[in-house]
């Protein structure tokens, strides 16, 4: 195992985050505000509680989870699009490096920032309303669960895409929406029982209702189903990264 | 001499259906540098990215100091470094941070004072805080040098290294890559300089349409590049070559117009007068005389502008022979 290259590539992914500190950390750090701003404190004030917790609480999760999932994958995707686009990618690919030490530098770092980011609104969050985190440890466990799969989508979209746009357009038109209609601002439950059952299909509305449960005991679907779907998840990901290297499809021609 | 890398019945055929290289057999002896001159296209950076593992190859074997570039890439790519044609860089790092990057993915523990020689060898210590994108075009040649240099190779690939750079690096590159040699480094150079060939390489391969057309040593080609022809034109045709100009070895050309003399140009007696004189005891007037060499570059020229020959060793020979520059 080549543990000083593994090293080496993850240090240097995670260094471009200081580099773009504003860009990586304060931007997503300043919307989430707002919309505690928007929705915790102007709209939740108004609003009834959802399952015995405030409004402003109520959103925390699904908040970190949006941000979570936009981040890991604009990350990820960067990360392995940039060395495509510029031609650095060759050094890596040249070096005795194995397609999963390559994933783990590459993936590892956008997680990594992903799981910082997470931490860092959930201290922000509390500037502005209460909260409790009934099962901190499941808690850690699906930010860095999440973190990891989506990062691992985010470096497929990153292999894929040729040209900016599609680098864009996966986290703006499809996951932005899901994660808006996946219970980020409400729960399902209020939903009528048609959309409810649409929303089902819905795979980050699985990630979401796992993260609220380890915050408050409350969720739209059972634990275990959420667990599960996500391992689902990160399996096909997993599945997806090995034929990419297996064929070198658009890394390797 | 021992092989470092050996190329056997290599073909690629790039998923668009162009076929970059033809059954490539190639060896490289340790320790020399090996030029591999081509056209534009010729398949060069192909062979090169195969070697690298930067492409796939379609069909055929490779290895490197014994191992094979397949089954056992790391212990293969662990020995090389390569320095891209293209100025490719994170142009936000700095140079000591970028060189850092090289020598860990090589799998290498950290070595400051390896990377200070290396630096300080390629005139860039003074610009380690410097970040790359604020470097001149010739000063990011020389990072890239740096960074294949980082984890101490075994073979060195310079994929058209003074492409566009300054007769000043050019002349550092140079120096740079002999004191390698010495070191004991392979170097495989690409160039579509014939001049930077002919400067450096112990043997030069010539690759056109992904084929191999020749592999010399460049000590015979120059030797090759001695003889000189003399094309004498006559006044009247000849039907047939008389006796007392035939033991010179001169041939009959252009329908008996013409008697072409190969002669060693750097021999002490050349020979020329005795012919001369024999031309006037045979009572032929001659129209006019004219004197060639062949260099790398006809050589070269010939080989990759001539597509109806079939491109072989002999048929680089034969245009060594008939190659004419005055």
């Amino acid at each position: 195992m080549n543990l000083y290259g593994i090293r080496a590539l993850y240090l240097s992914e995670l260094s471009r985050m200081w580099r773009t500190l504003f860009q990586s950390i304060a931007s997503p750090v300043i919307s989430t505000s707002l919309y505690f701003i928007v929705f915790g404190a102007a709209i939740g004030s108004r609003m009834q509680e959802i399952d015995g917790v405030s409004y402003g609480a109520f959103i925390i999760p699904g908040l970190i989870m949006l941000m979570l999932l936009n981040e890991s994958i604009s990350n990820a995707s960067f990360g392995i699009y940039m060395p495509k686009f510029t031609g650095t990618i060759y050094e890596v690919l040249s070096a005795p490096l194995s397609p999963v030490e390559i994933v783990v530098g590459y993936v590892g770092a956008a997680a990594t920032k992903s799981v910082l980011l997470g931490i860092l609104i959930l201290l922000t969050a509390r500037l502005f309303v209460d909260y409790e985190i009934l099962h901190p440890v499941w808690m850690f466990g699906f930010l860095v669960l999440t973190a990891v799969t989506f990062s691992l989508f985010g470096f497929i979209i990153g292999v894929w895409a040729d040209g900016f746009e599609k680098l864009q357009i996966v986290p703006m038109m499809i996951v932005t929406p899901l994660a808006f209609l996946g219970g980020s601002f409400y729960s399902i439950s209020m939903l009528p029982p048609m959309w409810q059952t649409i929303t089902l299909f819905n795979p980050v509305v699985y990630l979401i209702s796992g993260f609220r449960w380890s915050f408050y005991g409350v969720a739209d679907v059972h634990i275990g189903v959420s667990l599960g779907m996500t391992l689902v998840f990160l399996t096909i990901c997993l599945a997806i990264v090995w034929v990419i290297f297996r064929t070198g499809y658009k890394l390797k021609p | 001499m021992e092989p470092v890398i050996s190329v056997k019945g290599l073909n690629k055929t790039y998923s668009s259906g162009f076929q970059a290289l033809k059954h490539i057999d190639l060896t490289i002896h340790r320790g020399e540098i090996f030029a591999l001159l081509g056209p534009n296209g010729a398949g060069k950076t192909t062979l090169i990215s195969i070697i690298c593992g930067i492409v796939n190859a379609s069909q055929g074997e490779v290895t490197v100091a014994g191992y094979d570039i397949v089954r056992d890439y790391r212990k293969a790519r662990s020995t090389i470094g390569l320095v891209p044609q293209e100025l490719t860089s994170n142009m936000f790092d700095t140079v000591l941070a970028t060189v850092h990057l090289s020598r860990g993915l090589f799998g290498k523990a950290p070595d400051k004072a390896h990377i200070e020689r290396v630096l300080r060898e390629l005139s860039l210590w003074n610009k380690r805080n410097d970040k790359i994108m604020n470097l001149s075009g010739g000063m990011k040649r020389r990072v890239l040098i740096a960074k294949a240099l980082a984890h101490e190779p075994d073979v060195l690939f310079l994929d058209e290294p003074t492409a566009g750079v300054d007769v000043e690096l050019r002349r550092d590159m140079w120096n740079m890559v002999r004191r390698l040699r010495e070191q004991g480094v392979t170097i495989i150079l690409t160039t579509h300089y014939i001049e930077e060939a002919e400067e450096m390489a112990d043997r030069i391969g010539v690759i056109n349409r992904g084929e191999i057309v020749l592999v010399e040593d460049k000590a015979a080609l120059m030797r090759k590049l001695g003889t000189k022809q003399l094309s004498i034109q006559l006044q009247e045709p000849l039907t047939q070559l008389p006796a007392s100009l035939a033991k010179y070895g001169v041939q009959l050309v252009q329908d008996g117009h013409a008697v072409v003399y190969t002669f060693d140009a750097q021999c002490e007696h050349t020979g020329l007068a005795d012919l001369l004189r024999a031309l006037g005891e045979e009572g032929l007037e001659v129209k006019d005389l004219h004197s060639s060499q062949s260099s790398l570059e006809d050589i070269f020229v010939g080989l990759v502008h001539d597509e109806v020959r079939p491109e072989t060793s002999a048929g680089a020979q034969l245009d060594i022979q008939s190659g004419g520059r005055a």
